[in-house]
């Protein structure tokens, strides 16, 4: 870890949700950090928390539904949190952009690329002339490497791949030159062959901007092509974060050992993949202790009970790289 | 009288799987050309047209029956107990039709789409409101409004578009608003807050531009409604002040001597019919072309 303060730091963050159910912590203590020029993976499957989070930061949550109800979300020294909405529209585009999941339906199906690219720089630059806004939407999907851009920006989304809307959006996230992207899932909807084309022109333009890239996934295959760090959320709650080689050696909390247990592998060949047993957890059931006891096939009793702290993880590397919230590892150290 | 235009596409509807409904919705040449004929020429030729001045007297022809019923080709659909010119009147009188339903759709259209639109985005209590509003203009009935307005004002052009307002941006407010909701939570809308744009512009430069389509849609289906209702307003003496020939007043005119003199009423009514149900030909084929799921039936 560089010495420097990170970009973006999120220290407990609580998010609930208000349903005619009641109230429910979907995101539940989470701290993480990110520097800039980094990328780090936050990994979990449907329901964990990861989209809420992502939400949160931007203050974006579906009102009046969603709270957040404590911690800091600190960009750059300052605490999102505490701004007000309009200080909020301003951070949004210009400090942190958002690459969405589905490239298909985050266009205007109406207007031009042109158009929307030229809308979301005239926000971060109203006293911008017409002719320069021309030239720089040009001059940004040149940077998202989209092939002749001046005969692209007159193009309606429903006449381009579903790549090249996903460049478009890209394009569009690092107008205003945001320190932080968060991309939720941005190749979810894509072919393969163009997954992995849109990765590395991630990497690219992180190498050109030194941004930081949060990155939200249930993918391993791309955490692990992609990400310095990841955290691994279930029910709410992180579970484990460390760096993306020692997470994958030495996975240490039971969760993260299943998950990586049930990716498929070229190397070796298996009748059945490994299968979690049970459902991920519902809003409803969550009660005390650790959220994955009831899948778990080391739990104990008092895994029902209390909630785990962080403890280190089995590479040795500290608490502070590379954690795990589980009971075990305090057998083990014991 | 102001009964959705929706309402005569019902599937129960036995007229519409025969025949010649079929012919007809496939080629709205014929609609269309009545609409001409009926409607948009006289209205904005009437001037030139017209073979009389509306209101001018020719008293030693009164009550001159139609060419065809023994009258002569001076006055070629008959004279009124004035004398005065009945195909004049009609023309003269597509004018006020079609300019209360212009302007009365385009301001009820105006209306209603920013309610719905508002409704429809900020949710809350914006929303409540507007929607109890809505059932309250569909709760009470058009004519009730229209007479007591006629009886505060006086009938006049100003109450009958008030009426019409009145009547029109429910229906769009409830459409739009219904739109709006489900394209909120679109996809291109979150992306537009995440880029940093504020409410105002992502309603007016995000979701308005998607739901203009449906407006105009809806609006050329909304112009027979509303010749009819201006029809019935005018009829009952609540519209259109007299001796303006509207087609209400035409009608309306020839009551008493209906059984005597039919051609007073019957040909105001002829064009009211025809312009109705041309109207409502052509937005059965709108809607079909613009619906791409009803595209194959």
């Amino acid at each position: 870890m560089a010495a420097a303060e990170p970009i973006l730091r999120v220290e407990n963050l609580r998010t609930a949700l208000d349903i005619s159910a009641g109230r429910f912590v979907v995101v539940d203590d989470v701290s993480f950090t990110l520097d800039a020029g980094e990328t780090l993976g936050i990994v979990g499957e449907s329901g964990s928390g990861k989209s809420m989070t992502a939400l949160s930061i931007l203050r974006l949550l579906p009102r009046p539904v969603g709270t957040i109800v404590g911690g800091r979300v600190i960009l750059d020294g300052e605490d999102l949190l505490t701004k007000t909405d309009d200080e909020m529209r301003r951070i949004r585009g210009r400090e942190i952009g958002m690459i969405l999941q589905d490239p298909h339906t985050s266009l205007n199906p109406v207007f031009t690329i042109g158009n929307q690219l030229r809308e979301a720089l005239h926000i971060q630059d109203p006293s911008a002339s017409r002719s320069s806004l021309k030239e720089k939407a040009i001059a940004a999907l040149r940077a998202v490497r989209v092939a002749a851009p001046e005969h692209r920006v007159n193009t309606y989304p429903h006449q381009m791949s579903g790549g090249m809307k996903q460049r478009v959006v890209g394009a569009i996230a690092i107008s205003g030159r945001p320190k932080v992207i968060i991309a939720d899932e941005p190749t979810t909807a894509l072919d393969v062959t163009i997954q992995l084309q849109y990765l590395k022109l991630l990497e690219e333009l992180q190498a050109e901007t030194g941004m930081g890239i949060l990155f939200i996934t249930h993918d391993f295959g791309i955490v692990a092509r992609l990400c310095h760090r990841i955290v691994v959320m279930y029910g709410g709650r992180i579970v484990e974060s460390g760096p993306t080689a020692t997470v994958f050696d030495h996975p240490s909390h039971p969760y993260t050992e299943a998950l990586l247990a049930s990716v498929p592998t070229v190397e070796r060949r298996v009748e059945r993949l490994y299968a979690i047993e049970g459902q991920p957890p519902s809003l409803a059931s969550f009660g005390a202790g650790c959220r994955f006891a009831p899948r778990c096939p080391h739990a104990m009793d008092r895994c029902r009970t209390e909630t785990p702290p962080s403890f280190p993880g089995k590479s040795g590397l500290g608490v502070e790289r590379h954690g795990a919230a589980c009971w075990l590892l305090e057998e083990d150290r014991a | 009288m102001s009964t959705p235009a929706s309402d005569t596409t019902s599937l129960a509807d036995p007229i519409r799987r025969s025949g010649l409904w079929r012919q007809l919705k496939r080629y709205p040449l014929v609609p269309l050309t009545i609409l001409m004929l009926v409607l948009i020429i006289p209205a904005i030729f009437a001037d030139l047209i017209a073979p009389y001045d509306p209101y001018q007297s020719h008293l030693r022809n009164r009550l001159a029956p139609p060419v065809f019923w023994g009258g002569s080709w001076e006055f070629i659909l008959g004279t009124d107990r004035l004398g005065r010119d009945i195909l004049s009147r009609i023309m003269h009188g597509a004018r006020y039709a079609l300019a209360i339903s212009l302007v009365g759709i385009f301001l009820g259209a105006i209306l209603g789409t920013f309610l719905g639109l508002l409704a429809g985005y900020r949710c809350g209590w914006t929303d409540i409101i507007v929607m109890r509003l809505v059932d309250i203009s569909f709760a009470l009935p058009s004519v009730l409004l229209a007479l007591a307005l006629a009886a505060v004002y006086g009938p006049s052009f100003q109450a009958v578009i008030l009426v019409v307002v009145f009547v029109l941006w429910a229906s769009f407010a409830r459409q739009v608003r219904a739109e709006t909701l489900s394209l909120r939570e679109r996809d291109f809308v979150a992306r537009a807050r995440v880029v940093g744009c504020g409410h105002t512009r992502i309603l007016f430069r995000h979701i308005l531009p998607n739901v203009v389509n449906t407006v105009v849609v809806m609006a050329t289906l909304q112009i027979g409604v509303v010749v009819l209702l201006e029809a019935t307003l005018s009829f009952l003496g609540i519209g259109i002040p007299r001796p303006t020939p509207a087609w209400g007043l035409l009608v309306a005119d020839g009551r008493q001597l209906v059984v005597s003199a039919w051609w007073i009423s019957f040909f105001p009514g002829m064009a009211i019919l025809f312009t109705v149900l041309s109207i409502n030909l052509l937005g059965d084929w709108l809607r079909d072309r613009l619906d791409p799921k009803l595209r194959q039936v």
